[in-house]
């Protein structure tokens, strides 16, 4: 009777004729959904570099950009894909810092948030809103969506470390589990290297 | 093997309305299981597929005569609207959302998908997505600007009621659904094999469900950008496609078909995949040239996403691009050919039994070669100035999508009810329905090539008294039209029937080889009692005979 489950429940030894992909599938489903979220971003991406010399527009409001706040801001969320590795390395150890770094991570990552959310009300002051021009309508739906998925992120950073805390043991949540965390959030760390890239580091070049 | 049947305390069932675990609602709408969610699927697109053949019926009555009146001009716009946005994303993607997840894991012998509830959470967002875009009825009106929705037209400056605002909500949750079953299925089918089900053994049905998978997960997220950003336009005030502030309605287009022609992929190949399991088994023969068909089954995944410019010839690209993609349309249609072929070869010779379902797939062969080859006239770029926007595009793109998809589909319908629903379907109700259908469909739709070459273009209200030709060709096509919306409440009509009076069907009433027909009919909640080792493409063939039955070598020494 052992034999009725189905073959490739994860609990069972392989069968020496499985011919699968030696992949957890979760991590597999999670990287077919970064390549999927990639075209999604993709397309932002090109909606906004196709605009970018509309009238002139877009290319000189980038100007007004302020490069070296959203930068310092962008180092942050950069980092916080280093402590993230830190906390998944502690955790694959079994160590209590794993706590110490995802922490880290939030905060890191709520620190991008709420640059953000300042840059924003700036801009809005400056009456540079959503509605005004090609660079208003895609600057803010590129860099919006991003945030919207940084916020996403948090929030699965929080219930991995709520999973964490709520145990007797630190180590409850599986090596799976954060890893495709994790690997979404290098992802959205992965995509704002392209959009910092090109909304605001393009103007540089002549 | 004994013993295990002695554990098991229920009684066989050969009747899905007896399977202990699917009585009551609850258990239909709390479900997780792959079979409950494919039926769902499959009920809700013939559902679904009644409603937008009703719209079609409309759209054809009023214009079965000149200047008639039977509906007026805004709700003529909402009716063909909605008749394409229902048959693409509320009959066409659940019809083959619910074949793949039924079958994907029955053939190759696992006991669910890899992610149940990511499965039953793509179910319930589209029939979310789909009360969404009816409800826009309620609402103050349907959305109006075709299926592929064209600003300037579909901006809020044109048409200002709620409609189009619902029609891209619909479609982006829609495709949020529609991405996670197609990540579903490529994990199913990469991790979860049988032992001994290489890539190279699985059927040719589960290759078409992981490529179309692929299709769906790469190229929906296109449209949901699309989307957002028409929505924007709309609710925001953003400006991606308003021209008066240096927007673009030209990015619509491109965005649009850059999902919009993978998606004609998406919807032709689980058809593909059904008719490659049934001429094979009707014909007595192994499927010819199994390799090349899954090969060029890849070959046009990967060129389906470099066409897109073909839709658009007439927009004043340059010459560059249009000779490009010109080019690339005429070389995609070489995979599509070899796999004509291949059917084909596989039916000669072979000890033919012409069942409703086999039937439906021979018809299939017929009229998706009439719509590949005016098909390939568009990416002749002359032939596409001529014909484009006319009523020779709307017969070419029925006859792929009716007679090619659904009547492949419905093929496979036939051909797996026994497996579904342990009964068979009547061959004698299945027999009228058949021929209704094809006297209807090509009544309906071949004399639209000659409307389109004579000039009528499509999505007008209605036509003048004394264009030649035009009265009597759409009298005829009004007249067949009737006939083919008869067919498809027969055909669900007879669905209906043999679920209650139909012949019990037993395990492998076709005496098919694909590990489907191990399970019961219908199968047991687990699929499988014990999953054989796979040593071929033909696992029931190995067991009845012992191994060999196929030219796999590999397999004999395994």
């Amino acid at each position: 009777m052992h034999n009725t489950a189905h073959a490739s429940a994860p609990s069972q030894p392989k069968h020496p004729l499985d011919t699968n992909l030696k992949v957890d599938r979760n991590i597999l489903g999670m990287a077919l959904f970064i390549g999927s979220e990639s075209v999604f971003f993709l397309l932002l991406i090109l909606a906004y570099v196709n605009f970018h010399n509309q009238y002139g527009t877009g290319a000189m409001a980038a100007w007004h950009l302020d490069v070296v706040k959203t930068g310092i801001f962008s180092i942050a969320l950069f980092a916080s894909s280093g402590t993230l590795w830190l906390a998944e390395r502690a955790h694959a150890k079994q160590s209590g810092m794993a706590f110490f770094w995802m922490i880290v991570t939030i905060g890191l990552g709520t620190t991008f948030i709420a640059g953000q959310g300042m840059e924003y009300a700036e801009l809005i002051r400056e009456n540079l809103t959503i509605s005004r021009d090609m660079f208003g309508s895609t600057f803010f739906t590129l860099t919006g969506f991003h945030g919207f998925h940084v916020i996403v992120g948090l929030i699965l950073l929080s219930i991995a470390l709520w999973i964490m805390a709520r145990g007797k043991k630190q180590h409850e949540i599986t090596e799976v589990g954060l890893t495709c965390v994790s690997m979404y959030w290098h992802f959205v760390d992965v995509v704002w290297v392209a959009v910092f890239s090109v909304v605001y580091l393009w103007r540089f070049i002549k | 093997m004994t013993q295990g049947a002695l554990e098991h305390s229920h009684k066989p069932v050969n009747w899905v309305a007896e399977v202990p675990e699917y009585k009551g609602i609850l258990s239909w709408i709390t479900s997780i299981d792959h079979k409950q969610l494919g039926l769902l699927y499959i009920m809700s697109a013939f559902g679904f597929l009644i409603v937008g053949a009703l719209l079609g019926l409309t759209i054809r009555m009023q214009l079965m005569f000149p200047m008639a009146h039977v509906v007026n001009q805004g709700q003529y716009n909402q009716i063909f609207t909605m008749h394409g946005t229902t048959m693409v994303f509320f009959v066409g993607m659940p019809l083959l959302f619910g074949f793949a997840v039924y079958l994907t894991p029955l053939m190759i012998g696992a006991r669910d998908m890899a992610f149940p509830r990511l499965n039953s959470f793509g179910y319930w967002v589209y029939i979310f997505g789909a009360i969404m875009l009816f409800f826009s009825f309620l609402a103050g009106g349907g959305p109006e600007a075709g299926w592929f929705a064209y600003p300037p037209l579909s901006e809020k400056g044109y048409l200002f009621n709620s409609g189009q605002n619902y029609w891209a909500l619909s479609l982006f949750v829609t495709g949020l659904g529609s991405v996670a079953t197609g990540i579903n299925l490529i994990v199913t089918i990469l991790t979860m094999r049988a032992p001994g089900m290489t890539l190279k053994r699985v059927p040719l049905f589960v290759w078409m469900i992981l490529m179309d998978a692929f299709l769906v997960t790469f190229s929906l997220p296109a449209l949901n950008a699309a989307l957002v950003m028409i929505l924007f336009d709309r609710i925001l005030n953003t400006h991606f496609f308003d021209a008066t502030v240096g927007g673009s309605p030209l990015l619509w287009q491109h965005f649009f078909w850059f999902f919009g022609h993978p998606e004609v992929y998406i919807l032709i190949l689980p058809g593909w995949g059904a008719v490659s399991e049934v001429i094979p088994v009707f014909s007595r023969k192994l499927l010819f040239g199994a390799g090349i068909m899954a090969a060029s089954t890849v070959a046009i995944t990967f060129l389906s996403f470099g066409v897109w410019v073909h839709h658009m010839f007439t927009t004043g690209l340059g010459t560059a691009p249009l000779y490009i993609f010109a080019v690339t349309s005429l070389l995609i249609a070489v995979p599509t050919g070899i796999k004509v072929w291949s059917w084909l070869a596989t039916m000669w010779g072979g000890k033919l039994r012409f069942s409703v379902s086999m039937l439906h797939a021979m018809a299939f062969l017929i009229q998706f070669t009439i719509g590949g080859l005016s098909g390939v006239g568009f990416a002749v770029i002359p032939i596409d100035w001529q014909l484009t926007d006319s009523y020779f595009v709307v017969a070419h793109f029925h006859y792929v999508l009716v007679g090619g998809m659904l009547f492949s589909l419905i093929s496979g319908v036939y051909y797996w009810y026994p497996k579904a629903t342990g009964r068979m379907m009547s061959e004698t109700l299945g027999l009228w329905q058949f021929w209704l259908f094809v006297i209807g469909f090509n009544g309906t739709f071949f004399v639209m090539h000659i409307l389109g070459i004579l000039g009528m273009p499509r999505r007008v209200w209605t036509y003048p008294v004394g264009m030649p030709g035009w009265a009597e060709l759409n009298f005829f096509s009004s007249c067949c039209s009737i006939i083919l919306v008869g067919s498809l409440l027969l055909f669900v009509y007879n669905l209906i029937w043999s679920f209650y009076h139909g012949k019990t069907a037993g395990p492998n009433p076709w005496n098919a080889w694909t590990l489907e027909w191990l399970a019961d009919s219908p199968p047991i909640a687990e699929n499988f009692e014990r999953v054989p080792v796979v040593r071929s493409r033909r696992p029931l063939w190995d067991l009845e005979f012992g191994s060999g039955g196929d030219g796999d070598g590999e397999g004999q020494h395994a």
